[in-house]
């Protein structure tokens, strides 16, 4: 949805200019790169020729990468290997879609603070204030105890977490757009207040809103591994990077490989996320250098 | 920058002005101790504070036979209701007030009657208790209870000086004022509990440490690597993965016992709904399930070896374990033959446990092992505080939590199979079983008392309500310097003759 | 040079009283719904309170008389203004677990984090300014990207997993430092340093890459300035003019963010915390919820946005007070 709307945001020429930015951009082509060879180990998973992440060997407990075990086995004999790369598909999936969940309630709740003013952006506001000023991580654990410990709920704990952020920002963006001339015109022409929101507020929102999502994906597979890492996220004996982490940590001392992989591994696509948000800001970025 | 320079030129001073003390015991704990009252504390790590500040009318020693403490000697009547207890002559408590007959007549009261008192269930069977004498008290039973002394050795027994008891009411925990070897410092939660040396205890010659810091400290790995950096001088349950390695250790010591307690699997036999599920109506599927896990595996992959496989509510080592009913080996084939004998082939169940690494692991070794039976197990990962009123609610089909023990059987057994006991979560009921605990209870006979609670296992092994899986272990680890420790069945860390020659 | 051409002659300006007047009145709806926000919240979570802390017995009779004395029977709406009722009188209620109240643990507390925060700035701070500074100068060259690319790795980096790396590396196998046990520096100064070192180190570098990145901006954006092209066209040596012309105005920005961040500090400490075991507000929050220890849950959350909210206020007025064309503004 993101790219449909990104194309209505930017007239074809300024798309243009914005990919050859972009693509100039070093940086954000590696971080497209991690991302992208991630994301295709998260999906080729059921198809590499690899162990069966959830068979156990009591023969082979902790043992150390070796031939046989590439990165080594885990706790009850399973292939770390495997695991890292289905535990891709958890960790991802959970950055993704919490990232998802917070737009799709943050955008449009912002949406309508900024367009209505008045009474109803003040309640809103407040809100997003209050909501705020509680520290991120807290709410995050909350919603999941509340909730219970499993990923799709820790998506949802964290995805609740996240919203002010994209309301304040769809907000502001609002606030920009609302008084500039098309806007004012298409309200004059009798436009239903939908119609203004959807066809001349929501595109030229969305750049923004683009480049704090990826950034927040980054955000957001740390709160997944954080809260894995409590015991809150994904639960066994399904893999996850913060799950596998959680798990490792009794370990240290024997088997060390069990926490550098995950962690390694969450360490690169943050960054992956990070460098491709920055590049995207560059490109996007209407002030020109 | 200048005002940090301040800070530490403050702190400098304040350190000097400290005399170094002349012997320390640190000890690191699992967890945080709860509320310091013992009339209303829970915690596993509470009990061992109390080990150094409040002293019982009667202790343990290391075969769990009950021996004097604050009472000298005690007597039974003839029908069991009354039970006199000689006082020791000359205690007082940290707060000077002398220890009486008075002062442990009130102690039991507040015991039972204290609205926010946890111990009410464990002297429910007192009816009353009275003073007989300066030095001697005497509780009358409502009916015969030969689980009643061993309740006194741990905080039911606990004497609190009645003065402060009286002053503070349930804010005692704020400032806990008993006889024991130690007198309370300060505490400062999650940080630390502190205890000195208390000059006036009746055997204060044995005690040869003159402070005592408790530090929570809940990962397993921070925990033993301050034991190795000299941080520490004691550790509590060490990791089963670290037990090898503190063994190997020549700067390091370890001790350990096999628990009063044990893991198991709870199975909801008839409350509320969710027991209408295979597991729950038929005993032979049950078995099956327990005949799938092989026990010895389980303890020698997620234990290291240093627990016990078990099938009963007394580890093996115990004098209660029914020895004919030895832990059984792994059967899948007999397994999968009960499984067609009640009629199926796969069975699927929930199955919930605590959020934590180490039964998480359990649990996916014991996922594994029954699905070769044909067990579909899917495992419901809740937190500690979720499981408790899950499985107080019905809402479960399988259940795993643990039980830390106690030194009397009936402690074990009583509460989780009786028809009306307090936490029969699986709503087991079978009043031929309750007839034997209930006679059990009634005889201070020990070889009667084996008889019946062997007789009511051999039921309990055919109907399996509770899948016992085994016993922990308690390992502490210490530092070289640390000598007379004692590792006790019940996990407690007495110090007494314990010497540190740092 | 903005900086110079205005006195700073009206701090006392009644206006910027009124300014901070209107930002308090603004907070408190906002306290007032982290309030809701957060009794609700926790009210909402699994699992009977009195339960949890009911351990192994769960004696019926004294569930109920807990709950009882704990008013968990009432209406959500009483025990909501009860609890408002105690805050509003400084009274937070009592830990369920410890019986503690609950002020007096925030007391215990609050000071360890501060601490921490403090030491963790500190760092921020000590790599993240000069590397900025750096970055901005030397633009384009490979300095400039190695900056870069270390901020963006501190800004990557899990932090739960560098502590627990760090444990490892530093405290098992070298044995340099203590992986727990938190001294006030009031008693051992040294050993309070020694324990706080690799906490703040951890905390610290999520930071450092965050005021590194604003610093190069900030500092890119004067440099381009007019007046520092006619700085170094009067012939002034780059050194200088960088130290005494560019960074002075560059530090605006800087100096509000860091007052942002540490609002944000208090929240951050959440994991690192729990990794180091040191007894700060970032356990204890984290111990109360997964011990369902009500009081502690609310008293703590409201306090850290109060914290967060106050932070926001002197990271709004410094902005002011630094800024004169804001000044004048009012």
């Amino acid at each position: 949805m993101t790219a449909a709307e990104t194309s209505l945001a930017l007239p074809a020429r300024s798309q243009a200019r914005v990919w050859s930015k972009f693509r100039r951009n070093r940086s954000a082509l590696v971080g497209a790169c991690i991302v992208g060879f991630f994301g295709l180990l998260a999906l080729l998973a059921p198809l590499l020729p690899i162990a069966d992440p959830l068979a156990t060997s009591w023969s082979a407990i902790r043992k150390p990468p070796a031939p046989e075990y590439l990165m080594g086995s885990d706790e009850i004999g399973r292939d770390i290997l495997s695991r890292m790369i289905w535990g891709a598909q958890a960790s991802l999936l959970a950055g993704v879609i919490s990232v998802v969940i917070a737009m799709l309630t943050g955008v449009p709740i912002g949406l309508i603070a900024g367009y209505f003013g008045g009474w109803t952006d003040t309640v809103i506001s407040r809100f997003t204030d209050a909501l705020l000023a509680m520290p991120f991580l807290i709410m995050a654990i909350a919603l999941a105890a509340f909730l219970g410990p499993s990923l799709s709920n820790a998506m949802i704990a964290i995805g609740l977490s996240a919203m002010p952020v994209f309301i304040r920002l769809t907000r502001g963006q609002v606030l920009s757009v609302k008084t500039e001339d098309y806007v004012e015109g298409a309200r004059a022409v009798g436009l239903g207040h939908l119609d203004i929101m959807r066809r001349y507020i929501l595109p030229n929102v969305v750049p923004p809103i683009i480049v704090q999502a990826t950034l927040t994906v980054a955000t957001a597979i740390i709160a997944e591994a954080s809260l894995s890492f409590l015991g809150l996220g994904q639960q066994a004996p399904a893999p996850s990077w913060g799950s596998m982490l959680n798990v490792a940590k009794n370990f240290l001392g024997q088997a060390p490989w069990m926490a550098i992989w995950p962690g390694a591994a969450i360490f690169l696509v943050v960054i992956g996320f990070n460098l491709l948000g920055d590049g995207l800001r560059d490109a996007l970025d209407p002030r020109e250098h | 920058m200048i005002t940090k320079t301040l800070l530490s030129a403050a702190a400098l001073g304040a350190l000097l002005a400290i005399p170094a003390s002349a012997s320390e015991l640190r000890i690191g704990l699992q967890d945080d101790a709860d509320v310091l009252d013992p009339h209303q504390s829970r915690t596993f790590v509470g009990r061992i504070v109390y080990t150094g500040l409040c002293d019982k009318l009667v202790d343990l020693d290391k075969d769990v036979k009950i021996v004097p403490q604050l009472a000298t000697d005690w007597t039974t009547s003839d029908d069991g209701l009354k039970l006199v207890m000689n006082l020791r002559d000359g205690v007082v408590f940290h707060d000077g007030t002398p220890l009486d007959a008075e002062a442990v007549v009130y102690n039991i009261d507040r015991a039972m009657t204290l609205p926010e008192s946890r111990r009410k269930s464990e002297l429910s069977s007192v009816e009353k208790i009275e003073a007989t004498g300066p030095l001697q008290v005497t509780f009358t039973l409502k009916a015969p209870d030969a689980s009643l002394l061993a309740q006194l050795t741990d905080r039911a027994g606990m004497i609190l000086s009645p003065t402060a008891a009286k002053a503070s009411g349930a804010d005692f925990g704020a400032n806990p004022i008993c006889s024991g070897p130690f007198k309370f410092v300060e505490r400062i939660s999650q940080d630390r509990i502190v205890l000195e040396k208390f000059a006036d205890y009746y055997d204060a010659d044995r005690v040869k440490i003159d402070r005592v810091v408790y530090l929570p400290i809940p990962d397993t790995t921070v925990r033993l690597a301050n034991l190795r950096s000299g941080e520490l001088d004691m550790i509590e349950r060490v990791a089963a993965s670290d037990v090898a390695g503190v063994r190997e250790d020549a700067n390091l010591t370890s001790q350990e016992s096999v628990g009063l307690g044990y893991m198991a699997i709870y199975v909801n036999i008839k409350n509320g709904d969710r027991a209408a599920n295979p597991v729950g109506q038929d005993a032979r599927i049950r078995q099956a399930f327990s005949l799938a896990i092989d026990r010895e595996a389980l303890n020698q992959v997620v234990f290291e070896g240093t627990a016990r496989a078990g099938n009963q509510p007394f580890a093996p080592t115990s004098p209660w374990f029914n020895a004919a009913l030895p832990v059984p080996a792994r059967d899948v084939e007999a397994a999968k033959a009960l499984l067609a004998e009640a009629g199926v082939e796969r069975v699927s169940i929930e199955l919930q446990h605590a959020n934590n690494p180490v039964v998480t692991q359990m649990m996916q070794v014991i996922q594994s092992m029954v699905a070769e039976a044909g067990f579909d197990v899917s495992l419901q990962a809740t937190e500690f505080a979720t499981l408790l009123s899950e499985q107080t609610a019905g809402n479960f089909q399988m259940s795993r939590s643990d039980w830390s023990g106690r030194p009397d059987p009936d402690g074990n057994l009583h509460q989780f199979v009786t028809c009306e006991g307090g936490i029969n979560d699986p709503k087991y009921c079978n009043p031929e079983v309750d007839t034997l605990l209930n006679e059990a209870r009634a005889t201070s006979d020990v070889a009667i008392r084996k008889q019946k609670y062997d007789a009511a296992g051999a039921i309990l092994n055919r109907d399996m309500p509770i899948i016992y899986l085994g016993h922990q272990t308690y390992v502490f680890g210490m530092d070289k310097g640390i000598e007379g420790f004692q590792a006790y069945p019940d996990g407690m860390i007495r110090l007494k003759d314990v010497t540190d020659a740092d | 040079m903005p900086g110079a051409a205005h006195p700073r002659d009206n701090q006392g300006n009644p206006s910027m009283l009124i300014h901070i007047a209107k930002r308090i009145l603004v907070a408190l709806p906002t306290l007032l719904i982290v309030s809701v926000l957060v009794f609700s919240l926790q009210k909402l979570l699994p699992g009977d309170p009195v339960l949890a802390l009911a351990g192994e017995e769960r004696d019926p009779a004294t569930l109920a008389a807990l709950r009882e004395k704990y008013h968990l029977n009432d209406p959500f709406l009483m025990q909501y203004l009860r609890w408002l009722g105690g805050v509003l009188t400084g009274d937070f209620g009592v830990s369920l677990r410890t019986g503690q109240p609950v002020l007096e643990l925030i007391g215990q507390k609050l000071p360890v984090t501060i601490q921490l925060a403090f030491m963790s700035m500190f760092f921020a701070l000590l790599i993240g300014i000069p590397t900025g500074i750096l970055a901005a100068v030397k633009k384009g060259t490979v300095l400039d990207w190695l900056a870069n690319v270390i901020a963006l790795s501190g800004l990557s980096i899990p932090n739960f997993w560098l502590g627990i790396m760090l444990i490892l590396l530093v405290s098992v196998q070298l044995g340099w430092l203590p992986a727990s046990g938190y001294e006030s520096p009031f008693v051992d100064p040294l050993r309070s340093f020694q324990t706080m070192l690799m906490p703040s180190f951890v905390l610290g570098t999520g930071l450092a890459a965050t005021l590194m990145r604003h610093t190069r901006s900030a500092m890119l954006g004067v440099l381009s300035a007019d007046y520092i092209r006619t700085a170094r066209a009067k012939g002034l040596g780059s050194r200088e003019v960088i130290m005494t012309h560019a960074f002075r105005n560059a530090l605006l920005p800087v100096i509000t963010l860091t007052a942002l961040l540490f609002g944000e500090l208090l929240a951050g400490a959440v994991l690192t915390e729990q990794i180091f075991t040191i007894p700060g507000f970032g356990k204890l929050i984290v111990d109360a919820v997964f011990n369902r220890d009500y009081a502690v849950v609310q008293g703590v959350v409201l306090c850290t946005a109060m914290g967060f909210l106050l932070m926001n206020l002197v990271a709004d007025v410094l902005y002011v007070l630094l800024n004169p064309r804001m000044r004048t503004a009012l």
